[in-house]
Order: C-alpha cells, then sequence, then structure tokens
C-alpha cells in the first residue's frame, strides 16, 4: 500500500504491507535505525517515537495508519553541530550506559517537556515508568529530564521537526 | 604534562553517537543482498523428534532455505563449555540444532532464510514438527525421583556435586553450642538485555572470510569455538562488535545461533541476518540464578560463627552451556562472603530439568548466597539475643587477616584469597549514612498503614579473572592515538575509562585519544573480553603496559631516525629528541605502535555494605523503599560518574530479583512469562530512593592501577536485605521470608498464614498490632 506522512519535517511516500509496523517502516524502509525495537508487544518503550507531537508506540501502531501524519524520531530530535539541551543533560547525568533504551526516553521525556516544562520528579517517573532501562535504575535518567525543563520552559528544548 | 584525568567523572565519549540515536547495534546493519533467519522451535519441554517436513514452506514465496540437523554432515556441532570445561559436563552439552530429541521450550529445531523476517514467520507456520512427547523433568523432586532421563546413555538427571572446604566443618558442629539449619530458595531470573540477541554473518567466499556482526562479551573465545565447528581457520573468521544494547552476563556468550547464522550465511552464498525478538530471548538466552539451600550454622554464644554447612541444589535447564557451572560453583564459595568462617562444607548439586539452559547474570551466586547467609545471620543474632550490626562486627574477616583464604573448591579445584579491605569501615560508612541508630525506634512500627522495617547486609563481590588481557597504543599522523583493546563494550562506558587511563600514561590531552577501538578480533592479537568485572582492571593493566611499550618503541624509531643510541632520546613535549638539540615532531614517527599484555591468576575483591528502610502495606504486601544505601570500596575509581551508574544500575537489577523478576514454568515445563507483560521488571517509579557511596581506601595490591572490578556489587546484596527489612517491618507477625521474589502476593500471603496461625507467632501477638495501630 501506497502511503504518505511526514517524517522529521520532510514528506515521504512509501510503499508497504499493510501488516508492517511504523516502527519496521521507519527502520527498515527509511533506514531511521536510531529508533529500537525492544519487545514489540508495546512495554519498554524503546520504540517511541512522536506522532503529531505525542510519544506513540511505533510497534503498536502500523505504518499506514501514520497516513498524512508527522512523525518525529531521534534522528528528527537531534542535529549535527550540538547536543539539545535534553541530550546534553542526559549525558551530564550519565542517564544511558548501553544506549538502547535512549532513543525511546529522550522522544518520551521531549514529549512530556514540551507540554509540561514545570512537571515535578514524580510525573517525570510516571511517564517514564512506561520506559524499561535495564542499565541505569533510572535515577539518573529522572535527574537529566528533570535538569532539562528550563530549556523547555524557555523554548530552547523544542527541536521537534528539525532534519537530523 | 600531569594530567588527573582517572579519578574525575569525565562525560562519556559514546553517549555523543547514543543521545541521536546513531550507535549502531547489529540490527541497524543491512547489507545488499540481506536474507532474514528465523528459527523454529520446539514447543514441547521433553520429546523424541519423529520427523520434520518444511516442504510446504520451502514452496513459500520469498522462502530460499530451512536448515535442519540433517543438512549437517557428522551431526550438529556441540557447544563446549568456556568456564569450568570438565570432563563431567560433556554429555550435557547442548548441540546447535536438536536432532533427535527436544529438551526445552524455545530449542532450535529448523532455521529458516527468507527475503524478510515477516515472511520466515509465515513460513514457520508451515513446517510441520512431529514430536513424541516424554515425561517432562521441571524440578528437583523430578530430576532425581521421576524415570525420566534428559540424556538416556548418562543414566542419571544430575551433572556434578561442587563441594567447597575448609577446616574440619563436622567436628566443628560436634562441639557447638549453638546451631541452625535453615532453608531457602531463589527463583529463576535472568540477565534480560534491552536490545534482544542478534547475529549478522556474511561469506566472502573470493577472499574466504566468514565475518560475523553482533559478537559481544568474549569474541576471542568464540571464533575459537566457531573455527572448529564450521571447519575455518581463526585467521578467516572476523568477529565484529557492533553497540551492545547490554551484557549483564547472559550477552556474547556462544548460544546455538552464533553457530547456526555463520552455517547459513555459508549454505546460500548470502549475508544473513538473525534478530530475536522478546519472546525468543525470555526462552532462549541463558536464565539464571534458581537454587535452594539448606544450610545449617555454628556458633559460640556470644556470636562467632564457627562454622557453615549443608547443601544447595541448581537448576541448570536442559543442557550445559558455556557458563553454565559458574553460579553454582560460586554458591559453594561464597557462602562464607565477607566473613570468618574457619570450618566450612558446602556442596552444590547441578541438575538437569527440561528447562531453558542457565548461564551467568550479574553477581552469580553471590546474589543467591547473600539472601541465604545475611538471612541466616538475622535468625541467628535474634536466636542469640545479639545486637545484628554487632553479631556481623564479631565475624567480618579484619584487615589485618588479608590476604584471607576463601574455602577450596572441588573438583576443577580452585583456592582463592581475598586480596584487600576494611569490611569494619564500609559498614560504618553504611550505617552512618542511613541513620541506621536514629531509625532504631522504628523498627516494626506500624506508621500511616504501612510496617516500617531496616536491614543491613555485608558482601564482597569478586572480579578482575584472568588470565591475560591485550592493548595496543599506535600513534596516527595527526599526534593523536589510537587505542585498541582486547575488551569488550557491554554498555559501561570503556571507550570513555580506557582513554582517560591512556591520557594519563601518555600525558597527553583527552582529546588526543581518537579512537578507543575494542571487541572486534582484528584489532589486537589475542583478547578475553568483559565478564567478572575484569574490564578496567585487566584491560587497564594491559593498557599501562602498551604505553610503557610504545613510549620504548619511540625511543628505538627515535634513536634509529636520529641516529644515536636509544637511551639518549628523550620524550617530551610532543618531540622526539635526540642529544644534539636535533628532534622529531611526534606526529613524523606516525605508525609506531606497541601491544601490551597484563597476566593475573589473582581476584580483586571490592566490598561494602547495603542498608535499607522500608515500608511494607499488610493490607497489600506491597514493600516500599524508604530508603536505600549502597557503600562499596572499590579501590582506586577510574570514573565516578560511570562507576555510580554500575552501582546503581546493578542495584535496581538486584531489586528487581528480589519482588519482582520471575520465569515460571508450568508442570509441562512450558514458560509461562513469555512477555514483558508476564515478566515483571523494574520501572522508574518502582525504586526512587537509592544512593551508592563508593569509597578508594583499599587499592588492589595485585595490579598497577590499583583497581577493582566494579560492576556487580550493586546487586549482590540487594536480596538479602530486602528480605530482611520484611522481616524486620513484619516482626509482629514472625514473618520469615525464605523465598524470593517478595512479590506483594508473597508478603501478603506470609502476612494471612502468621495471622492464621497465631499460634506460631513467636513474638508479638495480633492483639498488640490492633494495640499499635490505634497508637
Amino acid at each position: 500500500m501506497a502511503t504518505t506522512f511526514e517524517v522529521n519535517g520532510r514528506t515521504v511516500e512509501v510503499e508497504v504491507e499493510p501488516r508492517m509496523t511504523l516502527a519496521d517502516c521507519l527502520r527498515e524502509v527509511l533506514r531511521l535505525t536510531g529508533t529500537h525495537l525492544g519487545c514489540e508487544h508495546g512495554v519498554c518503550g524503546a520504540c517511541t517515537v512522536l506522532v503529531d507531537g505525542e510519544a506513540v508506540r511505533s510497534c503498536l501502531i502500523l505504518a499506514v495508519q501514520a497516513e498524512g501524519r508527522s512523525v518525529t524520531t531521534i534522528e528528527g530530535l537531534s542535529s549535527d553541530d550540538e547536543l539539545t539541551p535534553l541530550q546534553q543533560s542526559f549525558r551530564k547525568h550519565h542517564a544511558l550506559q548501553c544506549g538502547f533504551c535512549t532513543p525511546g526516553m529522550i522522544t518520551t521525556a521531549h514529549a512530556l517537556l514540551s507540554e509540561e516544562p514545570d512537571c515535578d520528579a514524580d510525573r517525570v517517573r510516571e511517564v517514564l515508568s512506561g520506559n524499561i532501562c535495564r542499565c541505569t535504575g533510572y535515577i539518573s535518567i529522572v535527574e537529566a529530564v528533570l535538569d532539562a525543563r528550563s530549556a523547555y520552559r524557555k523554548g530552547d528544548g523544542k527541536t521537534e521537526g528539525k532534519p537530523g | 604534562m600531569k594530567n588527573t584525568f582517572i579519578g574525575a567523572p569525565i562525560e562519556r565519549r559514546e553517549d555523543l553517537r547514543f543521545v541521536r540515536g546513531r550507535g549502531q547495534y547489529v540490527d541497524d546493519l543491512a547489507p545488499e543482498g540481506l536474507l532474514h533467519a528465523v528459527i523454529l522451535r520446539s514447543s514441547v519441554a521433553h520429546g523424541r523428534i519423529r520427523s520434520i517436513d518444511a516442504s510446504a514452506a520451502r514452496g513459500l514465496a520469498g522462502v530460499h532455505a530451512i536448515i535442519t540437523a540433517q543438512d549437517m554432515p557428522g551431526g550438529p556441532p556441540i557447544i563446549p563449555m568456556r568456564l569450568q570445561p570438565l570432563p563431567e559436563f560433556k554429555p550435557f552439552e547442548q548441540p546447535v540444532i536438536a536432532a533427535d530429541k527436544v529438551r526445552y521450550v524455545g530449542e532450535p529445531t529448523a532455521v529458516v532464510l527468507a527475503d524478510s523476517a515477516a515472511i520466515g514467520e509465515d513460513a514457520l507456520e508451515k513446517i510441520a514438527l512431529d514430536i513424541e512427547p516424554l515425561a517432562p523433568v521441571t524440578d528437583r523432586e523430578g530430576a532425581t525421583g521421576s524415570t525420566s532421563l534428559l540424556f538416556e546413555p548418562k543414566g542419571t538427571n544430575l551433572a556434578l556435586i561442587f563441594r567447597a572446604e575448609r577446616g574440619d566443618a563436622a567436628a566443628a558442629f560436634r562441639d557447638a553450642p549453638y546451631r541452625r539449619r535453615e532453608r531457602f530458595k531463589v527463583q529463576r531470573h535472568y540477565g534480560l538485555t534491552m536490545e534482544p540477541r542478534g547475529v549478522l554473518a556474511a561469506w566472502d567466499a573470493a577472499a574466504g572470510i566468514l565475518r560475523v556482526f553482533g559478537a559481544a562479551k568474549v569474541p576471542f573465545f568464540n571464533r575459537r569455538i566457531l573455527s572448529a565447528q564450521i571447519g575455518l581457520p581463526e585467521t578467516a573468521i572476523d568477529m565484529v562488535e557492533n553497540d551492545v544494547g547490554g551484557g549483564f552476563g547472559a550477552r556474547g556468550e556462544f548460544y546455538p545461533e552464533d553457530f547456526l547464522i555463520p552455517f547459513a550465511a555459508r549454505h546460500v552464498g548470502r549475508p544473513v541476518k538473525w534478530i530475536e525478538d522478546r519472546r525468543e530471548n525470555l526462552m532462549a538466552m541463558n536464565h539464571a540464578r534458581e537454587a535452594e539451600a539448606d544450610v545449617e550454622i555454628a556458633c559460640t554464644r556470644d556470636g562467632k560463627v564457627l562454622a557453615l554447612r549443608g547443601h544447595s541444589y541448581t537448576d541448570m535447564g536442559a543442557y550445559m552451556r558455556t557458563n553454565g557451572a559458574v553460579g553454582s560453583r560460586n554458591i559453594a564459595q561464597f557462602m562464607s562472603g565477607p566473613y570468618r568462617v574457619e570450618n566450612i562444607d558446602i556442596d552444590v548439586t547441578l541438575f538437569m530439568t527440561n528447562k531453558t539452559p542457565v548461564g551467568t547474570y550479574r553477581g552469580p551466586g553471590r546474589f543467591e548466597t547473600d539472601f541465604f547467609r545475611e538471612r541466616l545471620f538475622d535468625m541467628v543474632a535474634k536466636d542469640l539475643g545479639i545486637d545484628r550490626i554487632e553479631f556481623r562486627r564479631r565475624n567480618l574477616v579484619a584487615d589485618a587477616e588479608m590476604p584471607y583464604r576463601l574455602a577450596t573448591i572441588t573438583p576443577f579445584e580452585s583456592k582463592d584469597e581475598l586480596d584487600s579491605g576494611d569490611y569494619q569501615s564500609t559498614l560504618d560508612r553504611c550505617l552512618a549514612e542511613i541513620g541506621w541508630s536514629e531509625k532504631q525506634n522504628l523498627q516494626g512500627r506500624l506508621i500511616d498503614g504501612r510496617y516500617h522495617g531496616l536491614a543491613l547486609g555485608c558482601f564482597i563481590e569478586g572480579g578482575a579473572a584472568g588470565p591475560k588481557e591485550t592493548a595496543k597504543v599506535a600513534l596516527n599522523e595527526d599526534a593523536t592515538f589510537t587505542v585498541s583493546m582486547g575488551s569488550s563494550a557491554v554498555g559501561q562506558g570503556v571507550e570513555t575509562v580506557f582513554a582517560q587511563i591512556a591520557a594519563d600514561a601518555l600525558e597527553v590531552p583527552l582529546e588526543r585519544v581518537r579512537d578507543v577501538l575494542h571487541g572486534s578480533t582484528a584489532y589486537v592479537s589475542d583478547g578475553y573480553g568483559a565478564y567478572h568485572s575484569r574490564s578496567i582492571v585487566m584491560g587497564g593493566s594491559a593498557l599501562l603496559d602498551a604505553v610503557e611499550k610504545f613510549r620504548a618503541a619511540l625511543r628505538t624509531e627515535g634513536a634509529r631516525r636520529l641516529g644515536c643510541a636509544e637511551d639518549a632520546v628523550r620524550l617530551g613535549d610532543d618531540r622526539v629528541s635526540g642529544p644534539d638539540g636535533r628532534a622529531l615532531a611526534l606526529k613524523e614517527l606516525a605508525g609506531v605502535a606497541a601491544e601490551g599484555f597484563f597476566l593475573n591468576k589473582k581476584h580483586t575483591w571490592t566490598y561494602g555494605a547495603h542498608a535499607a528502610h522500608v515500608a511494607v502495606d499488610a493490607k497489600t504486601g506491597r514493600v516500599d523503599i524508604l530508603d536505600y544505601v549502597a557503600v562499596e570500596d572499590v579501590g582506586r575509581i577510574i570514573n565516578p560518574l560511570t562507576l555510580k551508574g554500575q552501582v546503581i544500575g546493578s542495584l535496581v537489577q538486584g531489586l528487581g530479583g528480589a519482588f519482582l523478576e520471575h520465569l515460571v514454568y508450568d508442570e509441562h515445563g512450558q514458560l509461562l512469562t513469555g512477555s514483558l507483560m508476564d515478566y515483571l521488571l523494574p520501572t522508574a517509579s518502582d525504586f526512587p530512593n537509592l544512593r551508592s557511596i563508593a569509597t578508594d581506601e583499599k587499592p588492589s595490591p595485585i595490579n598497577p592501577l590499583g583497581a577493582k572490578g566494579a560492576g556487580e556489587g550493586g546487586m549482590i546484596a540487594a536480596g538479602g536485605v530486602m528480605a530482611n527489612a520484611v522481616a524486620n517491618a513484619l516482626a509482629d507477625f514472625a514473618v520469615e521470608p525464605r523465598e524470593l521474589p517478595l512479590s506483594p502476593p508473597r508478603v501478603w500471603a506470609l502476612i494471612n498464614a502468621a495471622r492464621a496461625y497465631p499460634g506460631e507467632v513467636a513474638t508479638g501477638s495480633a492483639t498488640r498490632i490492633c494495640a499499635k495501630e490505634k497508637a
């Protein structure tokens, strides 16, 4: 099926089987491999992307369901020159080890902070509890997200849609 | 330039790619002409294969080949053990694919190669796998009591008995004024990694080179296995390490797929990739930890431990895998932990069942024994009327007793000794940090509907397994350096810490250590990899040697070019200078390189104490951690940032083992926890109140860095501390947890059993509890 949607600010048209998930489409068809697959049943959150600004598990929706929507992946939240405030904060707080869950953590945190730049630690924990990390024990991730709030209050955190 | 990168909280260089989603994991590779492999796994725990009919599947468009044991002339190769490769284990080693029998749910029986994984999965459904079921063996009783045998020629389901001996336990028990015997149990769980396993193999027929991507942990060892199995010299095989999404002991051992995928790639002459899905991962990756202990302690009345004896029983699953015996061996060795126990007689029986085979999981055997021992110690201290901290103090090995010999393990006789440590000091620090004395009035108290409890446990963590590690330093044309390591990355940040060590040793800015290459077999002549918390100690020490040899090589080359004697050459200021004032800029000597080694037969021993304050809701069985302090002396600290990450990360894994994680089987050998909805992992909201404190009082005397392995300590004490904290919180109910995990239903059941049979309540009463509730 031909499907057209926007990925990281760019319109793409892909020819996919109806059964193909958005995650597989991003990774295999569009070769955006920053979106990772940790369970393919919607529990681990590693594949989280933004669909029209909302955090969505790309393993739980089909590529054809993205028709007409705007999808942002970790690549769209990154630039070549420097790290975003959220990415810098992850590095500063050592909020990642193997890096596999990190894109999903960052997309989830970005969606949260974009909507709620004043959220407290409990709220961060609640939202991130849908993303599993096996390395860090989460404490540093929560610290990193809290520390990045100021950038979102000023509007600096928003790099959404910027081509990677 | 004297640097102090060692010891500084340097931000990781790895992060620059990971936070942008630019890491490259094995599933991110997609070479031209790639085929995808999917594996048909047995759905029967124990049975005889009658037939595999793949004709319908072969006819499916997009299916290129289906491989079974029939395609392997001479039968499927057997995977040898890497650690403790005793002859007794030989009959229990795993073939790479089932030929006649299947022995666990998840055992590979056929490999489908297709244009996509989806088509491959379609094909799986069309393969008719006919298995004659046999009686499954799913527990110790079945392994010893039933007539069903996993390996008929062997005549038994028992693989081996390890024994730990020291002194004369029988005599010590005969004369002991106090004894207590208890039974404990730790559940099956495992080192689940966020990135499932994966292998991509490509056979370059023209060059005669087999390239295997997705290597991890022990690529050099795995190359030796693959070389023997597939009939290619080691020089014709490149093992390539990509970014690795977590190790924890489980990833990177040689699994069936590590043969099947390279074999498939040669079979079809195209690159083949296999990526495990999560359901497969839960049934195919090494399981761990399932152990029982029936252990007895002898003490004097004033609380000196005289002896430990008893039996442990460990469930190996269906085969002895590469490191399958490590946890059992360690249970024998670490029952005494950091304590002075002069008389020990512990045996550990390894038995086979129709469940997924086991391997190591971070802190193997140590997590289990800390639970057994620390639980027992709290019970004994209570019996003897001695404060639980004082009881531990009286028995901790003293600094003056170092090196302190541990019990000797047989077979595969191994003697080991604790290298250094001031165990009282970390205990003191832990008590001070948690506010132990101030919080004692909370023990067992009911506050706002929850019972409060505090507990403390001590531990040791072994690290730095030998025999060798290799490192190489090379000078680049821009006067930067490339460091190559035989160590492997599993997410722990080796690129950063090795850059710190190299920059200090070379006396250059950190950025001048341009590349830190690791893991793949092409970089250095030999390597041993990442296990037993060995990377920094072994790899870092090898790197120091490499820098020294690199300096010598620089002198040799400088002397040759400058036409002077080597000892007249001076190194410094990015120049190589001769006695006559002539000098070469460093970059003119690009290409100079040297390999260094570190050989070591001893282990390092970090040590410490954990203390926790919990609140237990008696109505639901839920346990909340209000405060948790982990104190560990790790010798010389290389990077406090990554160290803390290791401690908190492993602590949360330990808490997962204490409360949540459980691989459950039914009586037919079916895995009931085949998804992350059933296999519960800690999440961000579960354990927010954890603190770690690292000290560096006792550098290791056995390596030039003074470093000790420190990747596992966070989890070792967690099970015992949590069980004791719950017991103390629920002291009025006389609840004594003897089994993990302490899931809400189990804690609730313990409380209700105590309420239903108040006659068994040793101290306190329901009336007293009600009175307290009112107060």
